[in-house]
């Protein structure tokens, strides 16, 4: 294929990848959809889960995105992702502590905390990374 | 005309200060580079997000409505101005040239007529302009507990507390007040406006070459969504700026008051030898006259 897709992932921490990709699958909030080169212009919100970059037909990469964009213009699919993990790079133990941490935080705060929403989103984001890391 | 032991004194006090200011200057040129370097790692996302905006409001057209974050409540009577300063001194003119922004711009608004009402972020902010607008303040930020560079949640959450403001109607346009880092050298103090949100002119817009854009949801509500983030980065990219506008700041300020306290250990120490050589000079006439007596 002489055409390759430009493909960019960012998070507000940093650019995690910029590069030329045959074709990328991203989770969109209305449903999973694939990007090749020369797509019309689109864009939607994502929900969390894992962006897979393809290389013809074989995964070349797994990111797990938190919730963000995806805006795919002439010029390429740019992801901007609140958070986002490359999952080779992710240590499955180290979540599943994580998530114990702020489940047992959650408790202890109560109900009535001011962060009760800010944690139960942090739970929701660990638990769907543990599952997709596990896979 | 001090005495020598004074004299001495000082000689050994200004070198101490010296010491503290030199340590200071290079622990401040370490933290300026971590600062950088996350200032410029967030950079592109701040970019991309802008031409994403821009994207949007573009094709949202004039006067179509919208979001309110967008287009603003249709009034300019109550104005919040939300100053970000450093937590800390001893770093130069850096937080008094926000302020001295800041308070042109609150005069500037007060003499127009509106209604201002002032957040401040950091310390050094807040107590400067107390003195003389401490019953605008409806609220503080403190950026003290904030360890390295991770200003996402302080962003977040401030972000979160103008819009929520802003959705309850407390004010109609907000802007920033910060410190952009020019370069190491030159912070400048400049006045943004969050909201309504207005997508920067240099933003790289696309060219669709003809072809519609598809959303997904609707346009409405992923502006919806968008909005507060945006606002959210433009508030995190100041921070982060800021932090690394103080660290330069303050090395420049530091390098200044090391080369002063050099400058001023020459003068003592010249002042303490012509001092000292004076009392020989004065001790040798005693005993010669005194011979000479005999």
């Amino acid at each position: 294929m002489a055409d390759k897709l430009h493909f960019s992932l960012v998070s507000p921490a940093k650019e995690l990848f910029s590069g030329d990709v045959d074709h990328v699958i991203a989770p969109g909030s209305e449903g999973e959809f694939g990007v090749l080169v020369n797509h019309a212009p689109f864009m939607t919100t994502l929900k969390n889960g894992v962006v897979r970059v393809l290389e013809g037909d074989t995964v070349a990469m797994r990111l797990f995105v938190r919730g963000g964009f995806a805006d795919v213009t002439p010029a390429g699919l740019t992801i901007l992702a609140e958070e986002a993990v490359d999952l080779s790079k992710v240590d499955a133990a180290k979540v599943s502590e994580d998530l114990e941490a702020a489940r047992s935080k959650l408790l202890s705060e109560g109900k009535d905390s001011p962060h009760q929403g800010a944690l139960q989103a942090q739970i929701d984001y660990l638990t769907d990374l543990k599952a997709a890391v596990v896979h | 005309m001090p005495s020598l032991k004074d004299l001495k004194n000082r000689i050994a006090s200004v070198k101490s200060t010296r010491k503290i200011t030199k340590a200071m200057q290079m622990v401040a040129a370490a933290k300026l580079k971590r600062a950088q370097d996350a200032a410029s790692a967030s950079r592109p996302y701040a970019q991309r997000m802008s031409a994403v905006v821009a994207n949007l409001a573009g094709s949202m057209g004039e006067g179509s409505g919208g979001p309110k974050l967008l287009s603003g409540t249709g009034s300019e009577q109550t104005h919040l101005v939300i100053v970000l300063t450093a937590e800390r001194g001893l770093c130069g003119g850096f937080n008094s040239y926000v302020v001295k922004e800041a308070r042109r711009l609150i005069r500037e608004l007060v003499g127009d007529g509106k209604t201002v009402k002032v957040l401040t972020v950091g310390k050094k902010g807040r107590e400067q302009l107390k003195r003389d607008y401490a019953e605008l303040f409806i609220g503080h930020v403190d950026l003290s507990e904030i360890r390295g560079n991770d200003y996402t949640d302080a962003g977040i959450g401030l972000g979160h507390d103008v819009t929520s403001r802003f959705d309850l109607g407390e004010f109609d346009v907000a802007t920033l007040v910060y410190s952009q880092f020019k370069n190491v050298l030159s912070q400048v103090p400049v006045a943004q406006q969050l909201i309504p949100a207005k997508a920067p002119e240099d933003a790289e817009t696309v060219d669709l070459q003809g072809a519609i854009y598809e959303y997904e949801p609707a346009q409405e509500e992923i502006l919806e969504v968008l909005l507060p983030r945006y606002i959210n980065t433009q508030i995190i990219s100041a921070m982060l700026e800021s932090s690394a506008g103080f660290y330069a700041s303050q090395m420049t300020a530091m390098d200044n008051a090391t080369r002063n306290a050099g400058d001023m250990i020459d003068n003592l120490s010249l002042q303490y030898n012509r001092a000292r050589q004076a009392q020989i000079t004065k001790e040798l006439i005693e005993i010669i006259s005194g011979a000479e007596a005999l």
